[in-house]
């Protein structure tokens, strides 16, 4: 028996298939996993993402502990409810996990993170908190719900009464407290939504009333497709404690500048830098017909060999797509072997889907 | 409560096959099947003239989720496959046992039907999944 959100019950009740997810009892899909990835893509559907973990840091130098802690730079975060993406990462430059934080005041960031890292994480953000004197505490008392879709704010907004209006006006990527919630607007989708943060004890009703004002619950099935076509990582498939960002197209979320800061991880990363980075990850497009899975091997000729971390069916492009780490110098044409066939596929720039539309 | 039509025979890992008044066996995956598999998105078929042998690999379903086997409950020559799984792989979550099936076999041993399970016996294959 895994652990349970506190919405397990309600996905029991709804007749959902569950999986084990990182030692978490989750739902994968609720029917049909494809007609839940459509209705995000057209419409809005819901995601229990309880099993995510709120993490708040707070103190005086909260920012200072966060700036030697996260790859990316919280300095960049000025306005109060702004939220940043990072890696946070070891010393070798390998990935502890992936995770946004929010700056919600000088002495309060809010970090969220995955759940198959979760005990980890909070380890080693206590083992470094003392020389800082700041205080680590998981917030177990809430859970989260992620609304997504075109109409996902519109729909999830009339069941907040008097904070609708100002949870509307959030910027992308910001978030704020409102009365009984924490509401972001920020998601795993490639479409707008929110992600509302709520205390444990209200979830079910909150589930509850959201079905009813027509969002689709959703499960992980369709969240993992849905990520893939936004061209977004997932932790523990296309990265990990033995593999550093640059080389898990994460170079974007690494903030270098300024130079004397001096992040966990930094020095790895710059001898990696200085000595040449051999490896890149790519999205790809199968060209044949077959389905990309992770683990396959990819073939570059005359260059070398790679694998897929991650691939799927896309139900938007009713093609297959995937992420695959190949050697830093792999062109546009691989190959990938499935089921000892080779199959030709193509390096594409991702996102493959943002905001509905098809990019590739 | 998935459907286990009484006139078809079954192995464990969820095939069925049915025998035709010609003496060819069809061949297909169980509702049971498709419906633990979810939708599916590709369905790979043995190529006509391929000799297969009882419970061996002899197609690949394969949904959003993973990849699945699908292994022959008979052993024969593979006289047609469902061609129209290719544009269509959804007819074996919609009609897993008419216009879902997946190939059709010319048995070289009729007997070994007798070795599969009923249907009552497949039922308690299900249930026991559960």
């Amino acid at each position: 028996m895994g652990l349970k959100t506190p919405l397990y019950e309600t996905h029991v009740a709804a007749g959902a298939r569950l999986v084990d997810f990182g030692g978490w009892d989750m739902p994968v899909n609720y029917g049909s996993q494809i007609e839940e990835h459509h209705a995000v893509r057209r419409d809005a559907g819901m995601f229990d993402v309880s099993h995510m973990l709120s993490v708040d840091v707070t103190g005086a130098r909260a920012r200072d502990y966060l700036r030697h802690l996260l790859a990316n730079d919280v300095a960049k975060l000025k306005e109060s409810g702004k939220a940043l993406y990072s890696c946070m990462l070891n010393e070798r430059g390998g990935v502890l996990d992936d995770l946004i934080v929010y700056f919600i005041n000088d002495e309060w960031f809010r970090v969220v993170v995955n759940a198959g890292t979760r005990d980890k994480d909070i380890a080693w953000l206590k083992s470094h908190a003392g020389a800082f004197g700041v205080d680590i505490k998981p917030r177990t008392d809430l859970a989260m719900i992620a609304v997504q879709g075109p109409n996902a704010r519109a729909k999830a907004g009339t069941l907040i009464g008097e904070h609708a209006a100002a949870a509307l006006a959030l910027k992308h990527f910001s978030g704020r407290e409102l009365g009984p919630y924490f509401i972001a607007r920020t998601g795993y989708t490639g479409e707008d939504g929110w992600e509302i943060m709520l205390p444990v004890d209200a979830a079910a009703k909150f589930w509850a009333d959201l079905k009813a004002a027509g969002v689709a619950q959703c499960g992980l099935g369709a969240r993992d497709t849905l990520r893939l076509e936004a061209g977004m990582n997932l932790y523990g498939n296309d990265m990990d404690e033995n593999v550093s960002p640059l080389e898990s197209g994460l170079t974007w979320t690494v903030a270098f500048d300024p130079p004397e800061r001096d992040f966990v991880g930094r020095a790895a990363l710059e001898t990696l830098r200085k000595n040449g980075i051999p490896r890149k990850l790519v999205g790809l497009v199968l060209e044949d017909r077959g389905v990309l899975r992770g683990h396959q091997k990819v073939v570059a000729p005359g260059i070398g060999e790679g694998e897929l971390t991650s691939g799927t069916f896309s139900p938007t492009l009713e093609r297959s797509i995937g992420f695959a780490r190949v050697p830093a110098a792999t062109g546009e044409q691989v190959q990938v072997d499935i089921r000892g066939k080779l199959l030709a596929a193509r390096v594409v720039k991702y996102p493959f889907v943002r905001n509905g539309k098809a990019l590739i | 409560m998935s459907s286990i039509p009484s006139d078809l025979k079954y192995l464990d890992s969820h095939e069925w096959a049915r025998l035709e008044s010609d003496g060819t066996v069809t061949v297909g995956i169980s509702d049971h099947a498709q419906g633990s598999l979810g939708d599916l998105v590709f369905v790979e078929v043995p190529e006509v003239g391929k000799t297969l042998a009882k419970g061996g690999a002899a197609a690949v379903v394969e949904s959003v989720k993973a990849a699945s086997d699908v292994y022959s409950p008979i052993s024969g020559e593979v006289i047609a496959a469902n061609e129209a799984l290719g544009a269509s792989p959804e007819l074996v979550n919609q009609d897993p046992y008419g216009a879902g099936w997946l190939f059709k076999v010319k048995p070289s041993n009729a007997g070994e039907l007798e070795q599969l399970l009923d249907a009552p016996a497949y039922e308690k294959v299900v249930e026991a999944a559960h």
